[in-house]
C-alpha cells in the first residue's frame, strides 16, 4: 500500500463559497494520475466517511492535463457558524495524507 | 441587454485590462500600475472583496480590509484614471457590497478626489434587495435553490441582515454607457468586474468570461504570487493573453490553467449571470517567457440569472484561553475535557435560571490536539507537549456569554484532571481573561434568482463631482 501523500505532490483544501469545500489533488506525474486516481479510497464513499459528507453529493472531476483530481463535497454545516473551527477549511486536507491506495 | 455574443470579426481588439491587485486594499504597487499604463491598459478593475472570510462583513455592512489601505490603493489608481483617462471598475465594494459597503467606498472614492483635485464622474451600482421583493419573487417560483440548500423560507429571508444580488456584465456595460470614470459595484461575480469592459468594446464573450476568471485574484495566477500584485489580461478576437505587471515574475501554462480549480468546484463549467463560461476545450500555450496565450474558451448564453447571497447574525460568543502543559491532563486529553465540559454545563445551569439562561453552549477546543475537527485522535497518538484550550460560550446576548464566561472562569481555570489533588493554574494568555467575540453570522441564501430583466434587481446611481453638488446629481438609469 502506498499512501496519498507518498505519490502526490500537492494536496490543498478550500472552501468553495460559504457551502462547499473543495480539494485540489495533484499526482506527481501523469503516470501516478492514471492509476492512483479512481483508487476507492479516494471514491464518494469514502469522502462520506473520512468527512461526514453526503456520498450521492459528492463531486469529482479529474483533470487530465494537469493531473490532478477535485474533489468537493457540502459542508456538514455552513461557513462561519456558532462551532467554526476551519473558516476557510484551509486544514481539511490532512486527513488525505494518510489515505492508503491500493499497490 | 442579454443580447447574443457578438460576431468575433466585428471585435477591433485587442482590449488591455489592467488588474492592479487580487482584491482592492490589498496593496497596489505603483511601479506596477506605471508599467501597465505604457503597455497600453484600457481599463483598471479589481474585485474589492469575497465572501472568503465570512458573512460578517455583508451583515455588518463592514470592510475586511482597512479603509487606510483602501484609500492608498484608490490614490494611487485614481491618480492614473485622471492622468491617462482611463476608467476604472470596481466589484464587491467594500468587502461585501452591500448598500452599507458601497457608501462607505464613495466615501473614500469622493475624500480621494478631493485631496488629488479630480472630478470624476462615479457610477454606484446598487444590488441590494429589500426583503419583500425577495418574497415576491420566491412566491411567484422565481428562485431555486443550488445545493446543498433546500428551498428558500421566508424565515430564512426575515433572519437576513443584508440580502444582495451578485451583478453581470450587463450592469458594469450600463454603467460604462452611462459614461462614468468609476465605476463602483456593489456584490459582483469577480469575473464579471474584468469581462465586462472587453464585452463593451466587442470582445468575444467566452475569451472575455475567461480572461475575468484568470485575473479575479490578481497575481495569483502567476508562478510566484509573492513576486508583485497584479496582472495585465489581453483580450483578442481569438482567446486572450495573461502576464504579471512585474518583469521578474511569470505565467506558466500550469499557473493559468490550475487557477481555474480555485475556489470552484468545477473547473471546466462555470455559472455566471446569463450564461455559463465553458473551458473544456480551451488551450494553454506558452508565448514567452512571462506570458501564456489562451484559446478555445467557450460561452454559453443561457436564461438570466443572478445569485442572491443573504447574510444574518446569530448569537454572542465570549471566549477564553489557557495553556496546559499539566502532564496528567496531556496524558488523558480525551477523558479531562468531556468531564471539564460536563462541570461547566452545570455550574453554568447552577448559576443562572433556566428563564434568563435561554439557549446557550458551550464548547471547549483543544487546540494541538482535535481543535481543528473536534473528532476523536488515533487511540496510539503520543500525547503533545501542551495544548491550548479555548473557551466559547454562546448565548442571546452578550452579555450573558460573558456572565457565563465569569461562571465558568473558575473552573475552567483550576480544574483538576484528578479530584481531591492539588488545585492546578492552567496558563491565562490575557487578563481580563474572558475575550467578547460579538455576534457570529451565516450565509443563509445559495440561491438563483431567474430574472426577464437583467436590471430588475439593479438601480445606478452617478455622482458627478464635476458639476458642483454630488447630491444634486443623483440620477436613476433603468437600462
Amino acid at each position: 500500500m502506498v499512501k496519498l501523500r507518498d505519490v502526490c505532490h500537492e494536496i490543498r483544501s478550500k472552501n468553495a463559497g460559504p457551502f462547499w469545500v473543495t480539494f485540489d489533488i495533484f499526482f506527481d506525474g501523469p503516470a501516478s494520475f492514471t492509476r492512483y486516481h479512481t483508487d476507492p479510497a479516494l471514491s464518494a464513499d469514502s469522502f462520506a466517511r473520512l468527512y461526514g459528507a453526503d456520498a450521492s453529493m459528492v463531486k469529482r472531476i479529474p483533470v487530465d492535463d494537469l493531473s490532478m483530481i477535485k474533489i468537493s463535497y457540502p459542508r456538514t454545516f455552513p461557513q462561519g457558524g456558532m462551532v467554526e473551527r476551519d473558516m476557510h477549511s484551509g486544514q481539511q486536507y490532512v486527513p488525505l495524507l494518510d489515505v492508503e491506495l491500493a499497490d | 441587454m442579454t443580447e447574443q455574443p457578438p460576431a468575433a470579426d466585428a471585435f477591433a481588439g485587442p482590449i488591455k485590462v489592467l488588474v492592479p491587485c487580487g482584491s482592492l486594499g490589498a496593496g497596489v504597487r505603483e511601479s506596477e500600475i506605471a508599467y501597465g499604463i505604457a503597455e497600453g491598459a484600457h481599463v483598471i478593475a479589481s474585485d474589492a472583496g469575497s465572501t472568503d472570510s465570512g458573512a460578517a462583513y455583508l451583515a455588518l455592512g463592514k470592510s475586511k480590509n482597512s479603509r487606510g489601505a483602501v484609500k492608498r490603493d484608490l490614490e494611487i489608481l485614481m491618480r492614473a484614471q485622471a492622468e491617462h483617462g482611463i476608467p476604472i471598475i470596481i466589484g464587491t465594494s467594500g468587502q461585501a457590497g452591500g448598500d452599507l459597503n458601497l457608501q462607505w467606498t464613495r466615501e473614500i472614492v469622493e475624500e480621494v478626489a478631493a485631496e488629488l483635485g479630480t472630478a470624476p464622474k462615479i457610477a454606484l451600482i446598487h444590488c441590494e434587495q429589500d426583503k419583500a421583493t425577495i418574497k415576491r419573487l420566491n412566491a411567484a417560483g422565481r428562485i431555486q435553490p443550488l445545493p446543498p440548500l433546500g428551498p428558500l423560507e421566508d424565515e430564512v429571508i426575515d433572519q437576513c441582515e443584508h440580502i444582495v444580488a451578485a451583478l453581470g456584465v450587463e450592469h458594469f456595460i450600463a454603467a460604462l454607457d452611462g459614461g462614468a470614470d468609476i465605476i463602483l459595484g456593489g456584490r459582483s461575480t469577480d469575473t464579471a468586474v474584468l469581462a465586462c469592459y472587453p464585452i463593451w468594446k466587442g470582445a468575444p464573450w467566452g475569451p472575455a468570461w475567461h480572461a475575468g476568471k484568470t485575473g479575479e485574484c490578481g497575481v495569483q495566477c502567476s508562478v510566484n504570487p509573492t513576486l508583485g500584485s497584479g496582472v495585465m489580461l489581453t483580450v483578442k478576437a481569438d482567446g486572450f493573453e495573461v502576464a504579471p505587471l512585474s518583469d521578474d515574475n511569470r505565467c506558466s501554462v500550469h499557473s493559468v490553467s490550475a487557477h481555474m480549480l480555485y475556489e470552484n468546484t468545477d473547473p471546466f463549467r462555470l455559472a455566471e449571470p446569463g450564461g455559463v463560461l465553458d473551458v473544456t476545450r480551451a488551450r494553454y500555450t506558452q508565448l514567452d517567457e512571462r506570458t501564456v496565450s489562451v484559446s478555445g474558451s467557450g460561452w454559453e448564453p443561457g436564461p438570466y440569472s443572478m445569485k442572491l447571497e443573504g447574510a444574518s447574525a446569530g448569537q454572542y460568543q465570549t471566549m477564553m484561553l489557557v495553556g496546559i502543559r499539566n502532564p496528567e491532563v496531556l496524558s488523558d486529553i480525551e477523558n479531562f475535557h468531556d468531564k471539564l465540559l460536563a462541570a461547566l454545563y452545570e455550574r453554568t445551569r447552577k448559576s443562572f435560571p433556566a428563564e434568563a439562561l435561554g439557549e446557550f453552549h458551550i464548547s471547549l477546543r483543544m487546540y494541538g490536539w482535535n481543535g481543528i475537527d473536534g473528532k476523536p485522535v488515533p487511540p496510539d497518538r503520543p500525547p503533545p507537549p501542551e495544548i491550548g484550550m479555548v473557551f466559547v460560550a454562546t448565548a442571546d446576548t452578550q452579555e450573558l456569554a460573558n456572565a457565563i464566561a465569569h461562571a465558568c472562569n473558575p473552573y475552567f481555570f483550576h480544574y483538576p484532571n484528578v479530584m481531591n489533588k492539588e488545585i492546578p493554574s492552567y496558563g491565562f494568555m490575557l487578563s481580563p481573561a474572558d475575550v467578547p467575540c460579538g455576534q457570529f453570522f451565516e450565509f443563509r441564501l445559495n440561491h438563483i434568482v431567474a430574472l426577464d430583466d437583467p436590471f430588475e434587481l439593479v438601480r445606478i446611481e452617478y455622482v458627478d463631482l464635476a458639476s458642483g453638488s454630488a447630491a444634486a446629481q443623483k440620477e436613476a438609469v433603468h437600462g
